[in-house]
Formats: structure tokens, C-alpha cells, sequence
């Protein structure tokens, strides 16, 4: 492996950003190939089915067999709301090995000893998203109940493609979202994008519940993103 | 702030280990480095394509490409692979005359891709 690929994807990888290290197996010969580089021929092909899949594996093209080793961030969660549902969805998320931070502009709600352990941010989601952005790894979950806190990161999270965005709310309250999100000029195949009422529909009726049924819905969404795998000699690993 | 929950990254990621950051961490220091890489899986195989196992030359490693049931053959061969500098493909499976000294007590068979680092 050439060294200087070896910084180069875990810069990539560090940063959140996809990378493919690229193989060719007789020569030994590798280059990094980040998600937006231009890939010439079936190489490219190869290279943009794997990034939208996700999964490494050997390719023969033209007669060369080449490794594509796929690096695609760790899952996140943004929690909008330093409420009682977050505070039981920080240890559900735990568990399912997704790192989760909350922000909150009120100093009320977030506060250290209510979420003990957890990143934390008491400031608007303007201020918290331009230092550190969403993005399409990361899940939105808005919870506040309160528009002037929710519908910005909301609107961001449809932008910059976050592969889950969940809103709560009653189907009413989302029916004023819908229309103030048009009135912001966003497509109706956007806004279908949001969950909500968020959470799978498990009947959930306290905190605790609802936020194992957000935290169903946001794995179901990861793992049923679009992919379009290329045809060829990626096997899927089998549990042991 | 922060990051408890980086620790629980889950087992089906080979993307989410540490072992390529380890690896840049020993080149820098001055060790030679080889990485070994899953390749491909047959059957039920414990580690995923992707998996990495690093070696130095003193035979420190970190990471896993089957669990424990081969690395000590794979350690073996990175340190031909660090001296030669020529690129290896191992491969294990219950198939092998080997199997029950070197071999995926679960049945499964994998490739396992050894190279040098510079």
C-alpha cells in the first residue's frame, strides 16, 4: 500500500467523508478514490455502485481483478430537543452503536446533568449546524415541539440528504409543517421525506417507548438505503 | 463534550476500526508496517470483506481477520511480505489439507490479502 494513500483515506475516512481504496490485485498497485472523483469506464461504474452500496469486494474488469475496500462514515444522530424522549433515545442509541449529540438553545432543558455523558450543545441549530454540519450519515431527529427550534434543522437535514429525518407532532401540527415547508420553497418529494409522525408504529405511549420506535425507524431507514449494487463478485459475509 | 459511545462501533463495519489509523501511527514512528486485508468470504466467515489485521515487524498487531482462527498464519506471512515487499494472497478454509491447524473452525473459506505498507 502506497503510504501516501494511506494518509489520504484516513483523512477521508477521519472527516466523514466516503472513500474507496482501489486495488489492482497483479501489480499490487492502489489509489484512493473519494466519493464526488471522476472514475474512467466500468471502473466508474464499479466505483459509484460501491460507494451507494457500501460493500467492499473483488471485481474483474477487462481481465484485471482489482479490491475495492469501501469506507462509509459511522451512522450519527442530531437530536433537535434536550427532552425526556432524547434523554432515553441517548441510551438506546448507545446501545445500537450510533453516536448521538443534542442541541438544544434552551438552557432550561440542556443541561449537563440531564444528560450526563452525552454531547451536549445548549445553542440554536443555526449556530451548532454551521460548526459542525450535517450530513447524508447523519439522522435528524427533531423533537422540541416548537417550530422556531425544529423547522431550520429540519429543512437542513432535507438538504443536505440526511439519510433520516424524523419530526414530532401530531399528524395536524405536521400538516402546518407541510405548508410552512412549500411556503419555503420545498418540493413536495422533500417533505415526503420527513417521518412523522416520527417513530415506527409500535403503539409507543410514553418517553421511553417512543424513543425505541425512533430508534427502529432510524435503523430501518439506514439499512433499506437506496442502493443500487453493481452486478458482479461482491458476496455478501455471513454471520458465523 | 463528549464521545462515550464511540467505543460500541458495531462488528458488521470493518470501516469503523481503527486499524488503518494504527497503521499510519506506526509508519510515522518509523515501523514497518504490513496490512492484511479480507478479501473475500465463502460461506460463514467470522470477519467481513474489509476486515484488517495490522502487523509490524516485531510481530505487534492490531485488528482481526478472522477472529483468532488464523492470525497467527497471517502474522507469519507479514513478515515474509515486510521483507520481501511483495504482496501475498493467503487463503483458509476447512477445505485445506491444513484445516486443523490453520483453519475456520465455522466452515467458511477466505482470502486474505498481505502487503507492505511503502
Amino acid at each position: 500500500m502506497d503510504p501516501a494513500n494511506l494518509k489520504k483515506l484516513n483523512a477521508a475516512r477521519n472527516g466523514r467523508r466516503a472513500a474507496i481504496l482501489l486495488t489492482e490485485m497483479e501489480s499490487g498497485r492502489d489509489r484512493v478514490v473519494l466519493e464526488r472523483d471522476a472514475v474512467a469506464g466500468s471502473l466508474g461504474e464499479i466505483t459509484s455502485a460501491a460507494f451507494r452500496s457500501g460493500k467492499s469486494g473483488m471485481h474483474e474488469i477487462d481481465g484485471k481483478e482489482y479490491f475495492l475496500n469501501v469506507h462509509v462514515p459511522a451512522p450519527r444522530i442530531a437530536a433537535i430537543g434536550a427532552v425526556h424522549i432524547t434523554q432515553a433515545l441517548a441510551g438506546i442509541a448507545a446501545i445500537a452503536g450510533y453516536d448521538l449529540r443534542v442541541i438544544d438553545p434552551r438552557t432550561a432543558f440542556a443541561t449537563p446533568e440531564r444528560f450526563a455523558g452525552v454531547d451536549l450543545a445548549a445553542e440554536w441549530p443555526q449556530d451548532e449546524l454551521a460548526k459542525r454540519p450535517l450530513d447524508a450519515f447523519t439522522a435528524l431527529v427533531a423533537v422540541t415541539h416548537d417550530p422556531k427550534i425544529d423547522d431550520f434543522p429540519l429543512i437542513e437535514a432535507l438538504k443536505t440528504g440526511c439519510f433520516y429525518v424524523g419530526a414530532l407532532g401530531s399528524r395536524k401540527t405536521h400538516a402546518k409543517r407541510v405548508d410552512r415547508f412549500k411556503a419555503e420553497g420545498l418540493s413536495e418529494a422533500d417533505i415526503a421525506r420527513i417521518h412523522a409522525p416520527i417513530g415506527l408504529d409500535i403503539a409507543a405511549s410514553n418517553p421511553m417507548e417512543i424513543a425505541v420506535a425512533i430508534m427502529g425507524e432510524i435503523i430501518q431507514a439506514y439499512r433499506t438505503r437506496p442502493v443500487h449494487a453493481g452486478e458482479g463478485a461482491v458476496r455478501e459475509p455471513q454471520e458465523a | 463534550m463528549t464521545s462515550a459511545s464511540q467505543a460500541t462501533t458495531p462488528a458488521t463495519s470493518p470501516a469503523l476500526g481503527q486499524e488503518l489509523d494504527i497503521a499510519e501511527a506506526w509508519m510515522k514512528e518509523g515501523r514497518e508496517v504490513a496490512v492484511a486485508t479480507v478479501v473475500e468470504t465463502w460461506g460463514s466467515a467470522p470477519r467481513p470483506v474489509g476486515a484488517h489485521l495490522v502487523i509490524d515487524m516485531d510481530g505487534n498487531f492490531e485488528g482481526s481477520v478472522s477472529g483468532g482462527c488464523v492470525e497467527g498464519a497471517v502474522i507469519a506471512d507479514a513478515m515474509d511480505v515486510l521483507h520481501s515487499g511483495e504482496p501475498k494472497m493467503l487463503e483458509f478454509g476447512v477445505a485445506d489439507e491444513t484445516a486443523w491447524e490453520v483453519g475456520l473452525s465455522c466452515g467458511g473459506r477466505i482470502r486474505v490479502y498481505v502487503e507492505r505498507v511503502g
